[in-house]
């Protein structure tokens, strides 16, 4: 690539961009690698640092039932909203459109009713 | 090299360093102390913080919240045996290079509390001091010279050698027993490593 290409500059700033970001890295690591010596503690490890003996894990455990029911959830609030403008444009609707809704709602009750007997909404 | 050339060079224009000089130049401009006080003294280191006294002149502007963060732990106050395993706890979780000021009497002896049941005599009866600041409570230009002293001694350490400092001693402990409750004191009640009793001749 010579001076002429338009983007000569910007490869030159990238470069140096990366290297301004990489260099100081490459230096510490250097550094720990030569004259630090890592000294590894079971308090040093520990997961909290408040001073107090650490107790159990940082590992907080979730049902994930929670987020089953949360997206289901999400899938029928945001979905039903869908009824609303079927509901107030009912009278003016065409018979094409009110058996597309109909076959809206029926997927809606069927997948509610797929989900109900699957036991997703049992909470164990 | 020559102090007398590198002062001719100065003159010169010509600025000499070593790799050792620079690291403890940045070292020692940039300790950032650990956010932690126990009594009276922290309300002094407070202030040295403030614009008043304005510790950030010296880099130390930062005072960390974490352990981990932190290279410089001012025990300031008064250290209860209640208090006294979180203390060498938290010094535990610092990582290396990392420094003690034991500020005020309390933290340096006991102080005022020194025959009291509860009060430790001394945090370096625990982890290494570097540097001790003497006063009931020391005033925030006793910290700051303090925290002078200590860029003064940090500024001399080396990095290799046989002298060189404690962090770089793949030996040299980073960790120090955190002390537990026993029947009538904290177990063990020194750190054999740190402190040794001075030996009492009575009847002499």
């Amino acid at each position: 690539m010579n001076e002429d290409n338009p983007y000569w500059f910007i490869t030159v700033l990238l470069i140096g961009g990366v290297a301004f970001c990489l260099t100081p890295l490459a230096l510490a690591w250097l550094w720990a690698r030569f004259f630090s010596p890592p000294k590894p503690g079971p308090e040093k490890n520990a997961i909290y640092e408040c001073g107090l003996e650490s107790k159990g894990d940082a590992w907080v455990q979730f049902k994930s039932e929670y987020y089953l029911y949360g997206i289901i959830f999400l899938i029928f609030d945001v979905e039903t909203v869908f009824l609303l403008p079927f509901a107030v444009a009912f009278t003016g609707l065409s018979v094409g459109a009110f058996l597309a809704m109909m076959v809206f709602l029926l997927l809606l009750v069927e997948g509610l009713v797929w989900a109900w007997v699957k036991g997703v909404l049992t909470w164990k | 090299m020559d102090e007398g050339l590198k002062s001719e060079l100065q003159k010169q224009g010509i600025f000499t360093t070593t790799l050792e000089d620079l690291y403890n130049w940045g070292r020692k401009n940039s300790v950032w102390p650990l956010s932690f006080g126990l009594a009276c003294c922290a309300i002094e280191m407070i202030s040295a913080s403030m614009a008043r006294y304005d510790l950030a002149r010296f880099g130390a502007e930062v005072f960390r919240p974490s352990p981990r963060q932190a290279d410089l732990m001012i025990v300031a106050g008064t250290v209860t045996k209640k208090m006294a395993p979180q203390v060498v706890r938290l010094y535990n979780q610092m990582p290396e290079p990392k420094y003690v000021i034991a500020m005020g009497a309390c933290a340096i002896s006991g102080g005022p509390f020194k025959q009291g049941y509860n009060v430790l005599k001394g945090i370096d009866r625990y982890i290494p001091v570097d540097v001790h600041i003497p006063g009931c409570p020391p005033r925030p230009e006793a910290l700051l010279h303090a925290f002078m002293t200590l860029q003064k001694m940090i500024d001399k350490q080396k990095l290799t050698g046989k002298d060189r400092a404690r962090h770089f001693d793949p030996e040299a402990p980073s960790e120090f027993p955190v002390p537990k409750f026993g029947a009538h004191d904290l177990e063990p009640t020194n750190n054999p490593g740190v402190w040794q009793p001075p030996v009492l001749a009575r009847g002499v």
